[in-house]
């Protein structure tokens, strides 16, 4: 800020009052004040503009239109989407997809709240085990998937090597219709469940001990204890996670890109296949943003519960 | 404090407690630190050390040397500062255009202030891979200036900014901030700015912490959006680097794995920096969407 000239400093010895301004005083203030908050939010809005609410309605057009970067766009009507449904990839892509979130469910959503609760009840070591689930999240997602690439490798990778070395049978992994999926969501598993096992811990913590006291003087066992006072004080908070976990493991992409490719049908998501259409061979970006709005409308619909859950919580 | 299991019924139980603890702690060292241990000492391992059938958990030949080729010779040193660059510049961006909107939002209260913030908040709905292929359009043509962003750092920067989680938490936080406050500086000559500057700014110290480490995070991490918007490799983050070499060339494994360990080094050193904050916004962040 630079040394206030004299004339200003005058100025604030006498403040302009807005309580007594003239009328019209008043309207300028108020006209100042918004032209100044418009100003503010000039770069800003123009982000949101320009990356989030024109981007919306573009998509939707788009996927009626034909776009293939060269010609200019023209309108093509639903044929998007029929080609689309006709093409035996999108039914796969979307099973695919749906077989990846409900895999990770069982295994990324239960996971998660047992540690926490183990956690939260172990004297010792809490930093420790804190800094150790969540050290995944903080890696980059291209190096654990690079990672795990090499301990899946089916000829001495280091899964193989103990698998063997206990005299259990070994696997392809990645790189077997029957496992690939099952691999790959592994990885992402656990590279995330720090994430909601710190969340958890939290809410954990949130839960008042006099309601432990109580139970335990009425009787309750350990497990009653769990179920009666854990379970339902967490409830809300399993049910946010598990809508941000559906959305989250829908949109999974760099797993199956970089462990398995964009063209193998037995990993194919909606993610990859969208990728695909717009990026590899034919630069379809009208298919590639029909393909999106389905998946959009699903997670939506997921997102919209989400909002109004946690909107209602906090009123 | 109390939890589920009370502290007499632990004493009772000591053996079994320990023995629950110990397990714990092995299993959460081999499953959470040991993949990392071994990336770490992997790149110190000659390339035929790694070839053999039966990996050794302790590095027999010591090769640190293969750290330095990869800086070099996979030109990492490049995608690592293009990364520096695209994180910093995002997180200016993000604290300067964000923090004015939030300000602005909820100080100087414009007229629509919240039919813009229902806008913003709105967004927040879309999945950010719903819109991957239209916001890819935008950046090739920008609409009304008519210029191309792919490979340029602004196709990273401008996106981040629209970000309606860093404005709603920011928002909240200025609501928090008495206007009084604000009223007493105004009356001390104070504009607006100044206000934002001396008054506002030195009290959301915390939040402004919070929004800046998750951004940095955010940009380091990403990966698909990059991927797209950087097809020249001159222009690459780590990331996308990592994974076209992977894809594309016989890189040797060693170098490969110091490359992994390099990218990761400064997300490991933020974490371990700002633990709390981090795990303090995460709990945050889940309670309150």
């Amino acid at each position: 800020m630079a040394v206030l000239s004299a004339a200003e400093r005058t100025q604030r010895l006498s403040p302009p009052d807005p309580g007594r301004l003239p009328r019209s005083g008043r309207l300028r203030r108020v006209i100042g004040d918004n032209l100044l908050a418009y100003a503010f939010m000039a770069g800003g809005l123009a982000c949101f503009a320009l990356f989030s609410w024109y981007p919306l309605v573009r998509g939707i057009v788009l996927s009626f239109q034909q776009d293939n970067f060269v010609t200019d766009p023209y309108w093509v009507g639903t044929e998007n989407y029929a080609l689309l449904f006709t093409d035996p990839l999108f039914w796969t892509a979307w099973r695919n997809t749906l077989v990846f979130t409900g895999l990770a469910l069982v295994l990324g959503y239960l996971v998660p709240l047992f540690l926490a609760i183990l956690l939260n009840e172990l004297r010792h070591l809490k930093g420790f085990f804190r800094v150790a689930v969540y050290l995944p999240v903080m890696l980059p997602p291209i190096v654990v998937v690079l990672l795990w690439r090499y301990f899946y490798d089916p000829g001495n990778g280091l899964f193989n090597t103990i698998l063997s070395g206990v005299g259990l049978p070994t696997s392809q992994w990645t790189q077997s219709p029957s496992t690939a999926l099952f691999s790959l969501v592994l990885v992402s598993t656990w590279a995330n469940l720090g994430g909601a096992t710190l969340m958890y811990l939290a809410g954990l913590q949130g839960i008042p001990g006099e309601l432990y006291e109580a139970a335990e003087l009425d009787g309750a066992s350990v497990w009653q204890r769990l179920w009666h006072v854990t379970v339902p004080q967490l409830r809300f908070l399993m049910l946010v996670l598990l809508l941000l976990q559906i959305i989250a493991t829908m949109q999974v992409f760099i797993e199956p890109y970089q462990l398995t490719g964009t063209t193998n049908p037995d990993t194919i998501t909606v993610m990859v296949l969208i990728y695909r259409y717009a990026f590899t061979v034919n630069n379809d970006f009208g298919l590639a943003a029909a393909m999106s709005v389905t998946l959009f409308v699903v997670l939506a619909a997921f997102s919209a519960v989400y909002l109004r859950l946690t909107r209602s919580q906090e009123s | 404090m109390r939890t589920l299991i009370s502290e007499t019924e632990i004493r009772r139980h000591r053996a079994l407690y320990f023995f629950v603890l110990g397990a714990v702690t092995i299993a959460f060292t081999l499953a959470f630190l040991f993949p990392v241990y071994w990336m770490v000492t992997g790149a110190l391992k000659t390339p035929v050390e790694l070839a053999q059938p039966i990996p050794t958990l302790i590095p027999e030949s010591f090769q640190p040397a293969s750290y330095a080729d990869a800086w070099s010779r996979m030109e990492i040193a490049r995608y690592f500062a293009n990364t520096v660059v695209y994180a910093f510049g995002g997180w200016l961006f993000i604290l300067v255009l964000d923090v004015a909107v939030a300000y602005a939002l909820s100080k100087l209260r414009p007229v629509l202030g919240n039919v813009i913030l229902g806008g913003m908040l709105a967004s927040l709905m879309l999945p950010a891979s719903a819109l991957l292929i239209p916001a890819y359009l935008t950046v090739t043509d920008v609409p009304l200036l008519g210029v191309n962003l792919l490979n340029t750092p602004w196709a990273l920067w401008l996106p981040a900014v629209a970000n309606a989680f860093n404005i709603y938490v920011l928002k909240r936080f200025f609501d928090q901030i008495p206007n009084d406050l604000l009223d007493a500086a105004a009356i001390d000559g104070a504009g607006r700015l100044r206000v934002l500057w001396s008054v506002v700014l030195p009290l959301s110290r915390p939040v402004l912490g919070v929004v800046s480490i998750f951004a940095i995070i955010g940009i380091w991490k990403d990966f698909l959006w990059p991927l797209l918007v950087l097809p020249e490799p001159a222009a690459q983050t780590l990331s996308v680097a990592l994974s076209r070499l992977s894809l594309t060339s016989q890189v040797p494994l060693n170098m490969m794995l110091a490359g992994l360990v390099i990218a990761s080094v400064p997300m490991i050193v933020i974490f371990l920096i700002f633990q709390r904050s981090i795990i303090g916004g995460l709990s945050a962040g889940a309670m309150k969407g």
